[in-house]
Formats: C-alpha cells, sequence, structure tokens
C-alpha cells in the first residue's frame, strides 16, 4: 500500500504560475519532477489578454498605430512599423527615403534598449542584481535618446502610416552619435561582466539547450533560433525600411565561443553582439542619411480619405529584438480594417520551452524561462471563456472549424 | 579559476553618485500627498525631476479661441478622448483616458491644439478640473 503511494507520486507535479514571483508576466507552467529534475513540462499561455485587435478593427489605421505602440511596453515601434508596412503595402503608398532610414534608426535603437533590459533581467533571473542594476543604468542612455527623437521614453508614437511624424534634426545627429560612442566604448566591458564571469559561465553554458533541429522543427526564431546556428534574419532575408541598402547578416556565436551550442550561454553572446551590431547599423544610416520628405502624404485627412479607400490584404512583417513579428491587415474600403491579426515575436518562441526545459533542474528554470526573452502580452492574442466562466480549451477540431467559419465571414465582408 | 569581473566595478562604484534621481524627495516621505502639501505652502523643498526633452508630449493645451469644431481631431483620437460639445461647438478632452500621441495636434487645421511639457498629472478623480481641458 505504501510503495503503491510512493509510485504514484513519482513524478510529482510543481505547478509555477499563472501569477509567480519567478515569473514576468502571467503563464502558467505544469512541472512533471523527478527530484529536482524537471521530466516533462507543459505550460499554457492566454492569461493576459487584452482584446486590442477588436479594438483595432473599430478604429481607422491612423488610430491603429498608437494603439500598434501599446501592444508591447518595449517593442513599441515594432509593431507599429509591422502595421504601417501592412497598411502602405495595400494603399500602395510609397515611403519617402529619409524615413526610411529615421525608422531604421529608432528600430535599430529600441533593439539595443530592448536587448540590454533584457541582458539584465536575466541577470536578475540568475540572481546577479547588481549586473541587472549595471545593465539598466546603461540602458538609459538610448532611452533618453529615443525620448529625445521621439518625445516619449516608451509609447513612442513616431510611425505613421506613409513615413514617420518627426524628422531628425541636425541639433540631434550629434547626440545619436554620442550615444553611439558612449555604447562602442561599453560594449567590451558589458562582454566582460557577462561572458567572462565564471558564476554566468557556470549557470548558463549548457543549459537550456534547443539543437539546431528543435530550433528548426518548432519554428523558433530572432535571437533564440540564432543562438541554436540558425541563419534568419527578416532584416537580411526580407530587408524593409533602409536595411536593402545596409549591411546587415544574422549574428550566429562565434567559432571563438565554440560555434553556436543553443544553450543560454550562447543567446547571451548573440545579444550582445547584436547591440554592437545595431550601433553599426545606426553609424551607417547617419552616414547615408538622405535628405528630402519624411511623409508620403503632410495633409492627414487627404491620408485618412487614401486609407478610407484602400481594398485588400498584405502581410507586415519586421525583426523584432525578439525575432520576427507579422500584422496581417484586410481592407475593404471602410474606415476600420476587417481583419486585424498579430503575432508576436515570442508566440512562435514559446514552444522551445519544451526541449529546453526537459533535464533541467527546478532551479534552473526562471533563467531558462526567461532567456528566450517572452513577452506573454504581446503574445496573447485569445482567451476561451465557457460557461460558467472558467477558461476553456479549443481542440484543433473545434480550431479548424472556427478558421473556416472566419474566413466566409471575411469573405462575404468582401 | 574563478573569474569576478563584476567585482572590481562594484568597488568602483561605491565611489560614484547615484545614478538615480532623487524625486520628489531624497527619502521617501511617509506621505508623499503631505509632502506635496507642504511642498506648496514653501515648507519643505522638493527635489526637483529630471528635464523633459524639447518636444516632449506632456498634457494637453487647448486654445478654445481659435478653434473652430471641424471634429477632425475626434476622428483621429485613438483613445476617444475628445468630446464633441454640439451647444458650443468646441471639444473636451479628458486627460485621463488621453494617451499623448498628438495626434490630434497634427491634424488640427487651425492649430488649436498643443502638448505641454507637463507630466505631473496624477489624480484621484478622473473628472477633476486637472483632468478636463476645454
Amino acid at each position: 500500500m505504501n510503495g503503491d503511494t510512493t509510485k504514484k507520486s513519482i513524478p510529482y507535479t510543481v505547478p509555477i504560475g499563472p501569477v509567480h514571483p519567478a515569473l514576468k508576466e502571467p503563464v502558467m507552467f505544469t512541472f512533471q519532477m523527478e527530484g529536482e529534475v524537471v521530466k516533462s513540462v507543459d505550460f499554457a499561455p492566454g492569461n493576459t489578454h487584452r482584446g486590442i485587435e477588436w479594438m483595432g478593427m473599430r478604429r481607422n489605421p491612423v488610430q491603429i498605430v498608437h494603439l500598434t505602440d501599446r501592444i508591447c511596453g518595449i517593442c513599441g515601434i515594432v509593431h507599429s512599423l509591422s502595421f504601417a508596412r501592412a497598411v502602405e503595402q495595400i494603399t500602395e503608398i510609397e515611403v519617402p527615403p529619409r524615413a526610411d532610414y529615421i525608422r531604421t534608426i529608432l528600430h535599430e535603437l529600441e533593439r539595443i534598449q530592448s536587448h540590454l533590459l533584457w541582458a539584465g533581467v536575466a541577470a536578475h533571473e540568475l540572481g546577479f542584481d547588481s549586473l541587472l542594476f549595471l545593465a539598466w543604468r546603461v540602458r538609459e542612455q538610448s532611452m533618453d535618446l529615443i525620448e529625445n527623437l521621439t518625445g516619449n521614453r516608451v509609447n513612442y508614437g513616431i510611425v505613421q502610416i506613409g513615413g514617420v511624424r518627426r524628422d531628425i534634426s541636425n541639433d540631434q545627429i550629434p547626440l545619436i552619435k554620442q550615444g553611439l560612442a558612449y555604447y562602442r566604448g561599453l560594449l567590451d566591458q558589458m562582454k566582460t561582466v557577462f561572458l567572462d564571469d565564471s558564476t554566468i559561465r557556470m549557470r548558463c553554458r549548457g543549459h537550456g539547450l534547443l539543437s539546431y533541429r528543435d530550433a528548426q522543427l518548432l519554428c523558433a526564431i530572432g535571437p533564440t533560433a540564432r543562438a541554436s546556428g540558425v541563419a534568419m534574419d527578416v532584416r537580411h532575408d526580407y530587408p524593409y525600411c533602409a536595411y536593402g541598402d545596409l549591411d546587415v547578416h544574422p549574428v550566429l556565436p562565434p567559432q571563438e565561443f565554440g560555434g553556436p551550442h543553443g544553450d543560454v550561454y550562447d543567446r547571451i553572446i548573440v545579444r550582445l553582439l547584436e547591440i554592437a551590431q545595431s550601433i553599426n547599423i545606426i553609424q551607417q544610416c547617419l552616414d547615408n542619411l538622405p535628405a528630402g520628405e519624411i511623409l508620403w502624404e503632410k495633409k492627414l485627412p487627404k491620408l485618412l480619405l487614401t486609407l478610407k479607400k484602400a481594398q485588400g490584404e498584405a502581410i507586415g512583417r519586421v525583426e523584432a529584438p525578439r525575432g520576427e513579428c507579422m500584422h496581417y491587415v484586410r481592407m475593404d474600403g471602410n474606415d476600420a480594417p476587417v481583419t486585424w491579426k498579430v503575432k508576436a515575436s515570442s508566440y512562435s518562441n514559446l514552444m522551445s520551452w519544451i526541449p529546453m526545459l526537459k533535464g533541467e533542474q527546478l532551479a534552473d528554470v526562471p533563467i531558462i524561462v526567461a532567456s528566450i526573452d517572452p513577452c506573454m502580452s504581446c503574445t496573447d492574442r485569445v482567451s476561451v471563456i465557457r460557461d460558467g466562466g472558467s477558461p476553456g480549451y479549443l481542440t484543433k477540431e473545434e480550431l479548424t472549424r472556427l478558421s473556416i467559419e472566419k474566413t466566409r465571414r471575411i469573405e462575404k465582408c468582401h | 579559476m574563478v573569474r569576478l569581473p563584476m567585482v572590481p566595478e562594484l568597488l568602483r562604484q561605491l565611489f560614484k553618485t547615484p545614478a538615480t534621481n532623487a524625486f520628489p524627495a531624497r527619502y521617501l516621505p511617509p506621505s508623499v500627498t503631505t509632502f506635496l502639501h507642504k511642498v506648496a505652502l514653501g515648507e519643505a523643498a522638493i527635489s526637483p525631476p529630471v528635464l523633459v526633452p524639447p518636444r516632449f508630449r506632456g498634457k494637453i493645451a487647448y486654445d478654445r479661441e481659435s478653434c473652430i469644431g471641424c471634429q477632425l481631431c475626434l476622428k483621429v483620437c485613438p483613445a476617444h478622448a475628445i468630446e464633441f460639445l454640439p451647444t458650443t461647438k468646441r471639444v473636451r478632452i479628458y486627460i485621463a483616458q488621453c494617451i499623448f500621441c498628438s495626434q490630434c495636434n497634427d491634424i488640427c487645421p487651425k492649430d488649436c491644439l498643443h502638448m505641454t511639457p507637463e507630466f505631473l498629472l496624477a489624480s484621484e478623480n478622473r473628472f477633476a478640473d486637472s483632468q478636463i481641458v476645454e
């Protein structure tokens, strides 16, 4: 009898979440443990659905651009850029070259601040809080620069359909150059404190492994995929904005560290190297910044009229700091789009948690979970509420049926 | 060999001034409201906030006289923070709802909407006088 109960309790279940001090955003993890070792893991996102697409489908694209800023608190420009690019493709609006360059500069500044933010969070998850404060202190420089260029620290509101809303003046260029010099001087120090540190190496090397094959099978994207050796980067594979003119290559973990292992340590390396790459890209942009207009149409009522007439569908793709971000927009000649679908970058990366966490110890869970830089509230696009108010789950068949119904519904509108 | 490159950096930090701006006071007062009240009376000194950059988007300012009531700002406001008052043909802006995108500033044909650098807008009542611009 006694033996039976022991048998039943191994592997025992450890739930973490939906709200837990170790997690930055709500997500429910269910671990099957054997001692300290994770045998298998399941997770359930969907706790921070905000219905932002629903709001968008009742507003015109000029309004939605400012909503997209608020999908993610960190990658603000990524979502608005992605949405604007989708709408620009539908309406065949051509963005002036200067606007493209300004978008690129801000996009890369955002990558710098996002990667530094992640570096701080990763240090915190390792229990290395002094490094968190160091990383976040140096991050302030990029935040101040963004604030100076756009008028706000977080919700930039810089992107407009057909261009950008604020020009970079000649007085601001020395400020950007100063910021770049600051980060260039800091990079070696950052690399030393993160990569030379014995504690970080012990905790991260060989933990949270994602093989090249798994990364491809699970459609991982961004730094998560690149750390596993998958050479993919939207900026290189499918250039947008000014990236076609610039020298951009996917950043892979370099040979000097023993090639791609696909572990947490490699993800740190990739992100730190991407900061260097972003500095380089902004420098290239400043060197080649073309003169000219920054908006396709300065008169907003005229732009609104063009957008109202728009018909068609398009996908806007952008390489966010966390990976590829996609916005699908379909317009049918009304003020508001018929469909607006957001695929945030974390959506593709969440599944890689499962092979990463298998076989790891419970204490390594926070850093492995954080290593893909998850953004739950950006990802959550649906919430199923069934009778009685309990959250429900949809099976594959139900989803297929709903999908077919939705396609029919859109076809009818068209 | 154990390498801890953060240790020298931490020792250096000991001799640096804090990077954080101590706003509104160097040490957290027992009650911020009482403290601000004292500041207003001139009994306590406030540690000033970090300066806002040029063209910062703070609380909206509305020039009622030059407004022509065209309602274009209502069309672009993402947060539906602007209300049109048909009797006076003027608008009312709810700061509690405003998301400070300044899109209405861009579309205004008479240039009667502006963003001010004012950013200390927190209030317990969303319909207080400070939260409504008209």
